[in-house]
């Protein structure tokens, strides 16, 4: 066993782990940060995704002794003032429906936004192309993602006309 | 879900200390980790059982993306996000770029590294016929020294290569000059998927041809006749694509299995061939699209 630290949703965590412990398994079983489900278990499916130093990844394909002294967030650590613009959107939208695909679809998109604010459809369904849904389909999921692409593209045509 | 066996794990700051660890003997053997994307699923699986892993990602050598004499240089811990995002890579390597936006989803790009890639060294890797129409060198550190080695004699068989026991795959250099080319990728559906097979191409500007398959060997090979046929024509005509279709089905020796037949593996490498090869030529003539596209959705012309 080694301990290690995490930067977790903004708070400092220091863990015991054993080298073959995944970053999943220490989240859900041992800090109780249960938002990242365990899926495929291979990468496929991305109901894992966690950010890492704020990358979307696969935290079932991570070990958590590799993570030490890194910055790692969940769909716990999104939204200090109550849930984000995106996560409005996906209530809205019903871009969800049994919910395990969720967490993980609301964090790769929210990394897509924060590194490209006004993505196209293409690029939407590239970042959402490693997260599977078994039940809505992926339109509404998408249409949420558009929404707040938009939203970003009003903003900034506001902030040009005001300093114009 | 869980990792059954267990294992010792080390993360060393230099690569001297970590080829005095990877010489160490340990029960089960001692393994590199890098991107882990590849690995950490095998040891679920239970395809490795290593003793101990030697963590690669804390050193520093193994970093960056830089032009250097001689070339462009791939640090080993580069991922393909990196790639798939780096201005220098699209101006020196482009069909790099073109294949590294195509690996798996991003999720796994922002981890995997295009090094582990061919360290894994599985049939379907994606930057293996890359890096073989490139001629890439690949730079080890040994304990007896450093040592550079053609990526042409890298690919041993499925999940072997030619890396040396104990040594560390540091970085891979990409001879620079001005070329073209086009990578084509088959998959079951959009989105993520392993490849069913793959074509990479590339032309210079004395139209000299490199052409590389994955996924339809049991390791990423070259197509030394469909280099040799289309060898001096920057602009080969259609007659001369279709004969390059045919010779290249005696390059390839695909099987069946559960991602596709052997059929449709020969059939689908003969339009990828005929995609890649008229993509590169236009290219390399300045007209064609950006890399990054996907040629066997767009509209081939």
């Amino acid at each position: 066993m080694k301990e290690i630290t995490l930067h977790l949703n903004g708070e400092v965590r220091r863990i015991a782990v054993a080298p073959h412990e995944t970053l999943l398994e220490v989240l859900r079983e041992r800090l109780g940060i249960t938002t990242p489900k365990s899926g495929c278990g291979r990468g496929d499916c991305g109901a894992c995704t966690v950010l890492l130093e704020g990358k979307a990844v696969r935290s079932c394909l991570i070990l958590a002794i590799e993570t030490d002294g890194q910055r790692v967030t969940t769909l716990e650590g999104i939204g200090e003032d109550g849930p984000t613009a995106l996560q409005q959107e996906f209530v809205k939208r019903n871009a969800f429906q049994c919910g395990f695909c969720a967490s993980g679809i609301v964090l790769a998109a929210s990394a897509l936004l924060k590194e490209n604010p006004q993505p196209n459809e293409g690029e939407i369904r590239e970042a959402l192309a490693g997260n599977l849904c078994r039940c809505t389909g992926y339109e509404p999921i998408v249409a949420a993602v558009r929404a707040v692409a938009r939203r970003n593209a009003g903003k900034k045509r506001v902030a040009k006309r005001a300093r114009s | 879900m869980t990792i059954a066996c267990t294992f010792g794990y080390s993360k060393p700051q230099t690569v001297e200390e970590a080829l005095r660890l990877l010489a160490r003997r340990v029960g089960g053997g001692i393994m590199p980790l890098a991107g882990g994307t590849d690995l950490v699923a095998w040891l679920r699986d239970g395809a490795v059982s290593p003793g101990h892993l030697v963590d690669l990602k804390g050193l520093k050598e193994l970093r960056g993306i830089r032009l250097v004499k001689g070339g462009l240089w791939l640090g080993a811990s580069t991922t393909f996000s990196e790639i798939a995002e780096s201005p220098l890579v699209r101006r020196h390597a482009p069909i790099l770029t073109e294949a590294a936006g195509m690996v798996a989803s991003v999720g796994i790009r922002n981890r995997a590294t295009v090094a582990g890639n061919i360290c894994s060294a599985v049939p379907c890797c994606d930057s293996g016929p890359v890096l073989l129409v490139y001629d890439a060198q690949l730079h080890l550190a040994t304990r007896q020294g450093p040592r550079t080695m053609p990526v042409t004699r890298w690919f041993k068989g499925p999940r072997a290569t030619a890396l040396p026991k104990g040594a560390i795959l540091v970085g891979i250099l990409i001879p620079t000059g001005r070329h073209a080319g086009a990578f084509a990728k088959l998959k079951r559906y959009r989105g993520e998927d392993l490849a069913q097979a793959s074509v990479a191409v590339r032309v210079d500007s004395r139209g000299n041809w490199q052409v590389a398959y994955g996924s339809v060997a049991p390791t990423p090979l070259r197509g030394p006749k469909v280099e040799k046929l289309l060898k001096g024509r920057k602009l080969p005509e259609a007659d001369l694509i279709e004969q390059a279709v045919k010779i290249g089905d005696t390059e390839i020796a695909p099987i069946t299995d559960i991602r596709g037949s052997e059929v449709y593996r020969r059939m689908m490498v003969g339009v990828m061939l005929r995609r890649t090869i008229q993509l590169a030529a236009r290219r390399l003539a300045g007209e064609g699209p950006d890399y990054g596209i996907n040629i066997l959705e767009e509209e081939a012309s």
